[in-house]
């Protein structure tokens, strides 16, 4: 599906690409472990460790099931009620949480589930006693499902919404039943998405900190990345924090690998590219519009909280603030240039698997493979390892301030990178599919393929995956967290520093902040959404 | 295109911010904690009263929190440009005087009233706080008047803590459980336990959570009502004091043996104890001085709880026992 030109300026580009995701961990490891001195003693796997791996798999495997098993139902729902008022916000809503520092998240989630909570306070009125705890495992697993629900939701949707308008023609005029339509049409399109939803979850769940410290209720509820994180802040122990972000990534990568076997690519099938009708779901009216219902209130009811306890803020008097602008400005030219830098490198990594595809044994397919393991598991390299290591490489090359923004730009867009691929990777995959072998037989190649046939086709996914790098990197603290000092400021920092001294109003008027620009964010890519619609009809 | 220009501007951005500024006289860098240097923090005053008596510029280097100051230098090494590190507390002065970048401030200041009698020829103390429990008097109405009333009390009246892993006032905790109970602190923990909401990775989580309303309780500091007398004009929030004493944290500042200006390094270390560096420590730092101020704390300040007792390990102790004691911690505090 690519012609001989196309196959090698991709490979080249895939390779590249391989190596500097590769190198830019690499040089910061190795880094790390050279300046290390001899290791502070203690031996490094005991009890502790198995007890903290444990955990760490246990809540990050029912996190990931919680979401995924709940994305289904909401996804579907959302799939066949194609026109709603606000329906256009609640998928805007998705890219929300991830935009949001966890100490934001979690007193959003307290103040609906904590012991003041909301909920709490409805069981109270209705004559309750015992309150719900979300202090443990449980709080754990709302956070984290908050997090992660409405992004498996988003990701399921697209797919859904990839199927070929003339599918739903057909079942209705077959008489499909709801069970029939979810056999034979959404459950093959959502098994081929599954195995990369679940495994990106299990990414972020697995290398959650503040979350399951804050809400985990006790050192019983403690992940391998908080230990990481100890071992290189508080012991000065460089290569046990080596040693456990392999554990990590070797443990998570398994499972990843799993994961993959279990699930197969759906089968791509040619669309004259109708708009879509859905005839079906006249029956499943109320329960869609249930859980449609239920979603949204479980996603915005910790949001509406941040925005509650950000409007009690000082408002006028933080928008006259001087350093707020200046972070403001900081962390949108930070978040823009690592997602365009994202994409960039997400591009290639996205374009070389249909062209490594029927290509058993080749190295093309030994780099495709490389490059799909490579832009999973950078986000279990913790950003406070490559940070260091950075740190001390750049020393030696006149002061890490110099290049401390762009070593933020690229440890945020590594860490979208992920995301980025798994928004972008299926809608390619069909794009290439419908028009691949068209375009070739039609000469239309390389830049006037890119131009004419892929980037307008793209728009959306395109769109969508810069949104989510953005937001990603906004709420970002870990890259800034180590450069910090050299002038960074950007509205997580600034928002922690209102934080530890005192000022938390301060904080939630810029929590309040942070969630609008996400939001802005969001909007050119569900816009774009209705023009789609104009054009179909 | 406007993608173009973006990035360019973000390239000016940083380039521009990161040029040395043009030094026309002496400079003396200080690195120090973030909330130090923040527009309402001491920063920016002590800047002012120094580079009256000095003829120099004093520049500022803000890392997240006095941890992270330690690892900053032990990463930069001997290559460092601070002159002076600000804002380390006694746990951590073993640790730093291991790396072999700091030197003796071969000063001897007189009256210095620091608890727990902390002396040191490397670093020198510039404020402290003693660690408190801090209660919401308005849905706590009988406080524990004593560690062990802290232990042994009502579960149901939560409390929530820093995780010593993480945070000084988690280590704060830890060392002052250990002062009181000794061989019997993994017991106390298990008692304290089931009061224990949740352990946060940081002070900012428990005290965020405390401010929310989730539990009554919260470990920070006996100065901490004073920020919400003299700033918010309440006496909601309070301190109880323990009838066995408080754990202290006291902060130092030493200067670096790699200073290129080791006369002036100790001539700010002399400020730093002297009045006009003091009387902005209070309600800027909101800790307590350790040397006389010009003027009487502020009212607030005198409504403070003053431990009669002070515990402090000594530097030395903390560094050898600190992995045992956090281990003991986890034990008690995983345990079904």
């Amino acid at each position: 599906m690519y012609t001989t030109r196309e196959r090698r300026a991709i490979t080249g580009a895939g390779g590249f690409t391989l190596a500097f995701i590769v190198l830019f961990a690499g040089v910061a490891t190795g880094m790390l472990l050279l300046h290390a001195q001899d290791r502070v003693g203690g031996t490094l796997f005991d009890a502790y460790l198995l007890r903290i791996t444990r955990f760490t798999l246990l809540q990050a495997g029912l996190s990931t099931l919680l979401s995924v098993l709940l994305a289904v139902p909401v996804a579907r729902a959302l799939a066949r009620r194609r026109a709603f008022a606000g329906r256009s916000w609640i998928i805007r809503l998705s890219a929300l949480p991830l935009g949001l520092p966890a100490l934001v998240a979690a007193l959003g989630i307290v103040e609906v589930w904590g012991r003041r909570g909301v909920v709490n306070e409805l069981l109270a009125a209705m004559g309750l006693a015992n309150p719900v705890s979300v202090y443990g495992l449980a709080g754990i697993l709302i956070a984290h499902v908050f997090f992660n629900l409405p992004l498996a939701v988003r990701l399921l949707l697209a797919g859904l919404e990839r199927i070929p308008a003339e599918y739903w023609l057909t079942s209705a005029n077959l008489g499909m039943r709801s069970g029939a339509v979810f056999r034979l049409i959404e459950w093959p399109v959502m098994r081929g998405l599954l195995p990369g939803v679940a495994g990106l979850i299990f990414m972020l769940c697995a290398t959650s900190f503040t979350i399951v410290l804050t809400l985990g209720g006790g050192p019983a509820a403690t992940t391998i990345e908080v230990a990481i994180y100890q071992a290189l802040r508080f012991d000065f122990d460089a290569p046990r924090a080596v040693i456990l972000s392999a554990l990590q990534i070797l443990l998570t990568g398994t499972l990843l690998l799993v994961l993959r076997m279990l699930g197969t690519p759906a089968e791509e099938a040619p669309t004259t590219g109708r708009a879509i009708r859905r005839f079906d779901g006249a029956r499943a009216r109320v329960t869609d519009g249930l859980t449609i219902g239920a979603f949204t209130a479980f996603t915005a009811a910790p949001l509406l909280a941040v925005v509650g306890s950000g409007l009690a803020a000082d408002l006028p008097r933080l928008a006259a603030d001087p350093l707020l602008h200046r972070a403001l400005i900081t962390s949108l030219l930070i978040s823009l240039a690592s997602a365009t830098l994202c994409l960039v490198i997400a591009i290639p990594t996205v374009a070389i698997a249909p062209a490594s595809e029927n290509r058993p044994q080749t190295p093309l397919r030994l780099l495709a493979g490389g490059l799909q393991a490579a832009s999973s598991l950078i986000l279990l390299v913790p950003p406070v390892v490559v940070a260091t290591g950075w740190f001390l490489t750049l020393r030696g090359l006149g002061g890490p301030a110099r290049f401390a923004p762009f070593v933020v730009v690229v440890i945020n867009a590594l860490m979208a990178l992920p995301f980025v691929v798994r928004v972008l990777a299926p809608a390619y995959r069909t794009h290439v599919a419908r028009t691949g072998r068209l375009s070739v037989s039609l000469g239309v190649t390389a830049w006037n393929r890119i131009r004419w046939i892929d980037l307008p086709a793209l728009r959306r996914p395109l769109m969508t995956a810069f949104a989510f790098a953005m937001a990603l990197s906004l709420g970002d603290l870990s890259a800034v967290a180590i450069f910090g000092a050299d002038g960074i400021v950007t509205l997580p920092w600034l928002l922690y520093s209102r934080m530890g001294s005192y000022r938390t109003a301060d904080a939630a008027g810029i929590a309040l902040l942070l969630g609008i620009v996400c939001l802005l964010l969001t909007l050119p890519s569900t816009t774009s959404e209705k023009a789609t619609k104009k054009h179909d009809a | 295109m406007r993608r173009t220009t973006l990035i360019a501007l973000m390239l000016f951005a940083a380039t521009s911010a990161t040029l040395p500024a043009l030094a026309a006289e002496k400079t003396l860098s200080i690195y120090t904690y973030e909330s130090f240097v923040t527009e309402w923090g001491p920063g920016a005053k002590v800047a002012a009263e120094f580079e009256k008596t000095c003829d120099c510029k004093v520049e500022w280097v803000g890392v997240a929190d006095g941890v992270e100051l330690l690892t900053r230098l032990k990463l930069e090494g001997e290559g460092t440009k601070a002159d002076i590190v600000l804002g380390l507390d006694t746990n951590l002065v073993a640790e730093a005087k291991a790396t072999g970048l700091f030197t003796p401030h071969q000063l001897s200041p007189e009256a210095l009233t620091v608890p727990g009698n902390f002396a040191d020829d490397t670093f020198l103390p510039y404020d402290y706080g003693h660690f408190a429990v801090v209660y919401d008097t308005e849905t706590l109405k009988n406080p524990p008047k004593s560690l062990k009333d802290l232990v042994e009390g009502d579960p149901n009246e939560k409390i929530v803590i820093e995780d010593p892993r993480t945070s000084t006032p988690g280590l704060g905790l830890l060392l002052w459980v250990k002062s009181v109970y000794g061989d019997k602190a993994a017991d106390a923990w298990t008692k304290l336990k089931d009061r224990v909401l949740t352990v946060t990775p940081g002070w900012s989580e428990a005290y965020g959570l405390f401010t929310k309303g989730e539990a009554p309780m919260v470990l920070s500091y006996t100065t901490s009502p004073a920020y919400h007398m003299v700033a918010e004009d309440t006496e909601r929030y309070q301190a109880a004091a323990f009838s066995e004493g408080h754990y202290v944290q006291i902060e130092v500042g030493g200067m670096t043996k790699t200073s290129h200006d080791p006369e002036l390094a100790r001539k700010f270390l002399a400020f730093m104890t002297g009045p006009d560096f003091q009387s902005i420590i209070p309600e800027t730092n909101w800790m307590m001085p350790v040397a006389a101020t010009k003027e009487p704390l502020p009212a607030a300040f005198d409504k403070l709880v003053k431990p009669e007792h002070t515990f402090l390990y000594s530097a030395d102790e903390v560094a050898a026992n600190r992995k045992a004691w956090i281990d003991e911690w986890l034990a008690a505090m995983s345990a079904k």
